[in-house]
């Protein structure tokens, strides 16, 4: 039983079913594809009701939005999500799902405790490196145009 | 009196009886191949309350009352009772069993408690501390998911070597030797054992060392070989942590042959019901114990059987923290 780690990853990588890589890709490519084209047909839809191109953007996000939520609600989009992978979780829809299931899962612990403080324990990291890349971002740019414009 | 022999095997000499055992399962449990061999299943996975965590505490309380009324004992009757699951403080066992106002021992051995707390039993019968002892356990799908993955509604995918946790929970109700019931001859207490893996979607494989340790050690401490039992049956191993076994003890030279099973790919069909590796927690092999191998070694249909319980000792934190994840398998040898 004196077994390496070593030989025993070798032992679990052997006995181990893998990923059905391509099949995952294939199916993230085509619902990640799809819904990104249903964003297109939104933007068609409300841009001749929203007065400019940036409010209609900003409505398709709110649309997509509103359906993951729904979706995750009626207790659909884990099962969509669970074919798709990728697909559903690139996408706006996967950022709306991360926020709203730990939203409804951890009710039962209150409002505050529950519902406040665990909705953003998926998100979270999302908007923290989020927000610190775009500032280092913003850096970067601001220095890389005063150095080029001098 | 019990007798200490080899490294960790106790052996019962006074043979205390499994007098009474009871099976309770969720929806997908009735659904898989021992659904109706359970004594009780709901098709509400909130067994009508409000939160998980009640939910499976009212499992465990099922469980507990149902071996009971199947002896028709009253709980005051019973001496001591040994129970333990997987949530943070047991708290499904303290809230289940409450209620029913039985000197209560906590366990933890996560998904091997059904194995320690029947020890745990069998050993205090043997002294002759108690003379009637329960020993429950539960798991529940949603609770565990919870505390330990993702929220149930968090659209993610699970890797084929992933486990799905049993809802379900089992009593077994111990006693002083009765002849004509199946009784407990030896239990073989594991060791923590760990072999560097850290992926917590691999529990088999972080297992499978710990039930071989073990294996090994009841089967050196006892000189038998497995062809001598009728049945071999591990806790949750699954797919990949069984296949792992069966070669573990290979390159020990111990050859595990057509009596062996693991509780996890017997509660679920695994293609049709979409459990990738098979079944895991503790209500796994309490369950498959209590609905399956009891029953049969009650009809003498198998009459010499390992049960051999295997468990994750990882919590959230440790795993996050990138360490390794320990593991633990406890025997318990059935005779009848």
């Amino acid at each position: 039983m004196k077994r390496s780690v070593q030989e025993y990853e070798k032992m679990i990588e052997k006995a181990s079913p893998s990923s059905p890589g391509l099949k995952n890709c294939a199916a993230a490519f085509l619902c990640g594809g799809a819904i990104c084209a249903f964003g297109q047909l939104l933007h068609s839809l409300w841009l001749p009701l929203f007065s400019s191109e940036e409010n209609a953007r900003a409505a398709v996000s709110v649309t997509l939005i509103f359906l993951a939520v729904l979706l995750t609600a009626l207790g659909v989009f884990d099962r969509l999500a669970k074919r798709a992978g990728a697909g559903t979780l690139v996408p706006i829809t996967g950022f709306a799902n991360a926020v709203a299931s730990p939203a409804i899962e951890f009710k039962s612990e209150g409002f505050v405790l529950g519902v406040g403080a665990k909705m953003f324990v998926i998100a979270g990291p999302v908007i923290v490196y989020g927000t610190a890349s775009a500032m280092i971002y913003g850096l970067l740019y601001y220095f890389a145009l005063r150095l080029l414009g001098a | 009196m019990a007798q200490r022999i080899g490294t960790s095997t106790v052996l019962l000499e006074s043979r205390p009886s499994v007098l009474s055992f009871a099976a309770i399962g969720g929806k997908k449990e009735r659904q898989g191949p021992l659904g109706a061999l359970f004594d009780a299943t709901s098709d509400d996975t909130t067994f009508g309350k409000a939160t998980w965590e009640k939910a499976e505490a009212q499992m465990q309380k099922l469980a507990m009352e149902t071996a009971l009324s199947k002896a028709s004992i009253r709980p005051e009757a019973v001496d001591f009772v040994f129970a333990g699951d997987l949530l943070n403080q047991c708290i499904s066992s303290s809230f289940g069993l409450m209620a029913l106002g039985i000197p209560f021992l906590g366990q933890y051995g996560a998904c091997s408690t059904m194995a320690q707390t029947i020890a745990a039993a069998g050993v205090f019968l043997e002294s002759g501390a108690a003379g009637l002892c329960g020993a429950v356990t539960s798991s529940h799908f949603c609770s565990a998911e919870r505390q330990y993955r993702f929220p149930l509604e968090y659209g993610g995918q699970r890797p084929p070597t992933a486990q799905w946790t049993v809802t379900g929970a089992g009593a077994v109700l111990m006693s002083e030797h009765k002849p004509e019931k199946p009784y407990l001859s030896a239990v073989t207490v594991g060791k923590i054992t760990e072999r560097g893996v850290c992926d917590a979607k691999n529990m088999g494989a972080a297992m499978a060392p710990a039930a071989a340790d073990t294996l090994a050690a009841f089967l050196r401490d006892t000189h038998s070989d497995p062809e001598q039992y009728d049945l071999i049956a591990t806790g949750d191993l699954g797919l990949v942590g069984s296949r792992l076994l069966r070669e573990l003890l290979r390159r020990e030279g111990i050859e595990l042959s057509g009596n062996y099973r693991d509780c996890g790919l017997l509660i679920y069909d695994r293609e049709k019901q979409d459990v990738h590796s098979g079944g895991s927690g503790c209500g796994c092999s309490a369950s498959v114990l209590c609905s399956l191998i009891l029953p049969k070694l009650a009809k003498k249909e198998l009459r010499n059987v390992l049960f051999l319980a295997t468990g994750a000792l990882m919590s959230p934190t440790s795993v996050q923290q990138g360490s390794a994840i320990p593991c633990i398998a406890h025997l318990c040898r059935f005779c009848a």
